[in-house]
C-alpha cells in the first residue's frame, strides 16, 4: 500500500497525467533559494552554466559565481579553498567531469580536509542518450562513495532534488549530489518530506522490497502497482541517501520481506544496490537481485531505448522481483 | 624579525631540525625542506602577519602548502613561531601525531590546507584569495609549490584562472631546485622559459636567490605593493642547501640521512660547513 503520509503526487501511478521536469532543474530552483538566503553560498562552474542550470543565479548573484572555464581539476581545489575560508560552493558539471575529471582533488583538497563542499554531478546515468558512453556517468556514486566524509544523494525528481539541494547545506562537508538529464516523472510533492540520511518506505508491502534511488525508482513503483493484481505485494523504498546509509531501515526491511531488489541507473558494480548488500550482507542476509548496468559501457541512443537494452525498465524490475521471490 | 644575521640563524636552527626530525622519522623528504629554510623563516618570522595563539584569526595571511613532502620545514617553522611546542616535532609520520608525512589541513595550528598529490595548491590558494576579494578582507595569500609539481596540468589551470581574475592577493613562491624524483627537472619535463610563461599568463614575476633572506624579504614586500596581477616569486633554491653532500644531488629529494650522515650533517649545519666554531 502506498504510504499516504508521505503525501505523494496522487497521480503517481499515472504516467500520462504526471508533470515531467528533469532534476536539474531543482537545482536550478534551490540555488536560488539558497543565494537569496545564505550570503556565503557561491557557485562554480566549468563552461557548463547552461546545462547544470546554474544562470539565474549567475544573474541575480554575479559576484558569487565563478566560470572556472574546461577545468575540473581546478575548479574543485578552489572549490576546497572557498569552503575552508568559509565559503559553501556548489561545484557544477556533469557526473562523467565531476566526479570523472577530478577525483583525486575530492579526495584531497576536499573530503581529506573536510571542505564543506558541496559538488554536483549532473546528466548522470545511461538515460544521457544520445551523447553516448563517454557522457553517460555510470561509475559516479561507485568512485564518491568509496572516499571516506562525503555524502552521497541521489534525488527521485525535481522537487526532491531542490529539498537536497537546500538541505545539503544543513551538513557539513562534502556532499554529492547526482541529478538526471531528461526530464522525468514528478511523482513526489512540496509536502512529501525529506532528510538526508533517512530511507523512505514509499509503498509498504511483505513479499518483497524494492529499493531504488534516482528517477528510476518511479519504474519501481509502477512495478510494484502492476504485481498487485498479480497478488505479489511489493514494499518500495526511496534510498536517495547512498551514504551515510540508513542501515536501521534496510535491515528493518529485509527483515519483514526477506528478498530485495536494486533499481539504479549506474554499474551494478558499486553503486547503491552494492552499498546496500554491503550492509544486508553483515546484518542480514537475504536473496537480492540488481538492476543496473550490468559492467557495460553504454552507447547513443533515446533514454527509453537505453533502459530497455540495458534492461533498467519497469518489465526488467518485474523480473527481478518474480526471481528473487523464488529465491526466498 | 629584522634583523637578517638573527634570521639567518633562525634558519639554520631550522634546518638542523629537519634534520632531526627526518632521522627521528626514518623517512621523509630532506632536499627541499633544506632548500626552503630560509623562505619559510622570512615568511613565518618577517612577512605573515599572524596569531600563533590565535591560529585561525580571521585576517591572518594565509600561507597555503602545495608541495606537501617539505612539510618538515613547514612543521618546524610553525613550531618555533610558536603555534605548537617544538618539542612535538619528534613525532613527525609517527602513529597519533598531529604532523602527518603530509600535511592534513587543520589537524595542526596554522595547517590551512592538505596537500600531498602535487599541484593542488595553487587553485586552492585561488579558493582562499576569492574569499577574501568576496569578504573585502586586506589579508594575502601565500602558496607554496614546486618547480616539479608544474608538470601537473592543474598548475597550469589555476596560473590561467587566476591571471583572468587579477588576484593581487596571491603570491606564489616557486621551489626552483631543478630537482625532483626521477632526476633534473630540465631532463625529466623542460619548464623553461618559467618567468616568460607566467608573464605570458599575466602574473608578475620576481626572479630571486632564494636562499637570500634579503632578496626574499624585499620579493615578498614588492609582491605585495604590485597591483591587478598575482605575483610569482621565483625563488631558486639549492635542494639540500647547507649539507655538503645534500646540495644539488636529486638522490636526496626523498631520502633521509643515516646515523654518520646525520652527524655529518648537524655538524655542518652547525658550523656553516666548518666557516664557524663548533659550540
Amino acid at each position: 500500500m502506498l504510504n499516504k503520509s508521505l503525501k505523494l503526487n496522487k497521480d503517481i501511478f499515472d504516467r500520462v497525467k504526471l508533470k515531467k521536469i528533469a532534476t536539474r532543474d531543482g537545482y536550478g530552483e534551490g540555488l536560488i533559494e539558497l543565494g537569496e538566503k545564505n550570503r556565503d553560498v557561491v557557485v562554480l562552474t566549468g563552461d557548463l552554466a547552461e546545462s547544470t542550470r546554474c544562470e539565474e543565479f549567475e544573474e541575480k548573484f554575479p559576484e558569487r559565481f565563478f566560470e572556472v572555464g574546461v577545468a575540473e581539476q581546478n575548479m574543485m581545489s578552489i572549490a576546497a579553498g572557498l569552503a575552508l575560508s568559509g565559503k559553501i560552493p556548489f561545484v557544477s558539471s556533469f557526473g562523467v567531469f565531476c566526479p570523472g575529471r577530478c577525483w583525486d582533488q575530492l579526495r584531497i583538497s576536499v573530503a581529506y580536509s573536510e571542505a564543506n563542499v558541496k559538488f554536483v554531478g549532473a546528466h548522470a546515468g545511461i538515460t544521457v542518450g544520445p551523447d553516448g558512453a563517454s557522457h553517460q556517468a555510470l561509475e559516479d556514486i561507485a568512485s564518491v562513495r568509496c572516499i571516506p566524509n562525503i555524502t552521497v544523494v541521489v534525488p527521485c525528481d525535481a522537487i526532491e532534488t531542490k529539498k537536497a539541494v537546500i538541505a545539503a547545506v544543513n551538513v557539513k562537508g562534502p556532499v554529492y549530489l547526482r541529478f538526471g538529464r531528461p526530464k522525468t516523472s514528478v511523482f513526489t510533492s512540496d509536502k512529501t518530506p525529506f532528510e538526508i540520511g533517512r530511507a523512505q518506505v514509499y509503498r509498504e508491502g511483505k513479499d518483497v522490497v524494492v529499493i531504488g534511488c534516482g528517477p528510476l525508482l518511479h519504474e519501481a513503483l509502477l512495478a510494484a502497482n502492476d504485481l498487485e493484481k498479480e497478488g505479489i505485494d511489493v514494499s518500495v523504498i526511496n534510498n536517495h541517501t547512498i551514504k551515510p546509509i540508513d542501515e536501521k531501515m534496510l535491515v528493518d526491511v529485509a527483515k519483514r520481506c526477506g528478498a530485495v531488489v536494486t533499481v539504479e541507473d549506474h554499474q551494478i558494480m558499486g553503486g547503491m544496490g552494492s552499498a546496500v548488500s554491503e550492509v544486508l550482507a553483515v546484518n542480514f542476509p537475504v536473496p537480492i537481485e540488481m538492476v543496473g548496468v550490468s559492467d557495460k559501457f553504454g552507447e547513443s541512443g533515446q533514454p527509453n531505448e537505453l533502459l530497455k537494452k540495458y534492461m533498467m525498465t519497469k518489465e526488467d524490475i518485474i523480473m527481478a522481483i518474480k526471481k528473487v521471490i523464488k529465491r526466498k | 624579525m629584522d634583523n637578517f644575521e638573527e634570521l639567518k640563524k633562525l634558519a639554520n636552527i631550522i634546518r638542523q631540525d629537519i634534520i632531526k626530525m627526518l632521522c627521528e622519522a626514518g623517512s621523509g623528504h630532506s632536499a627541499g625542506s633544506l632548500g626552503m629554510a630560509d623562505v619559510f623563516t622570512v615568511l613565518y618570522f618577517n612577512i605573515l602577519e599572524k596569531r600563533p595563539k590565535d591560529p585561525w584569526w580571521e585576517d591572518r595571511d594565509r600561507l597555503i602548502l602545495s608541495n606537501g613532502h617539505i612539510c618538515p620545514v613547514l612543521y618546524a617553522a610553525l613550531a618555533h613561531a610558536g603555534y605548537f611546542p617544538v618539542e612535538e616535532l619528534k613525532t613527525l609520520r609517527k602513529m597519533g601525531s598531529r604532523l602527518q608525512g603530509h600535511p592534513k589541513a587543520r589537524e595542526l595550528p596554522g595547517v590551512e590546507n592538505s596537500s600531498g598529490p602535487l599541484g593542488q595548491g595553487v587553485s586552492q590558494a585561488i579558493g582562499f584569495a576569492l574569499a577574501a576579494k568576496l569578504d573585502k578582507k586586506k589579508h594575502q595569500i601565500y602558496v607554496i609549490s614546486s618547480d616539479g609539481e608544474q608538470d601537473e596540468g592543474q598548475t597550469w589551470e589555476a596560473v590561467m584562472f587566476a591571471g583572468k581574475h587579477k588576484l593581487d592577493n596571491l603570491t606564489m613562491i616557486m621551489d626552483r631546485n631543478n630537482i625532483q624524483i626521477d632526476g633534473f627537472t630540465e631532463d625529466v619535463m623542460p619548464l623553461e622559459p618559467l618567468k616568460e610563461k607566467y608573464e605570458a599568463f599575466n602574473w608578475y614575476v620576481i626572479d630571486i636567490d632564494g636562499n637570500n633572506i634579503e632578496e626574499v624579504i624585499d620579493a615578498c614586500n614588492k609582491a605585495k605593493a604590485i597591483y591587478e596581477k598575482p605575483v610569482l616569486i621565483l625563488a631558486h633554491t639549492i635542494p639540500g642547501m647547507g649539507v655538503d653532500f645534500m646540495e644539488f644531488d636529486p638522490e636526496w629529494h626523498g631520502k633521509v640521512p643515516d646515523n654518520k650522515e646525520r652527524k655529518k650533517a648537524l655538524k655542518e649545519l652547525r658550523t656553516l660547513k666548518g666557516k664557524i666554531e663548533f659550540d
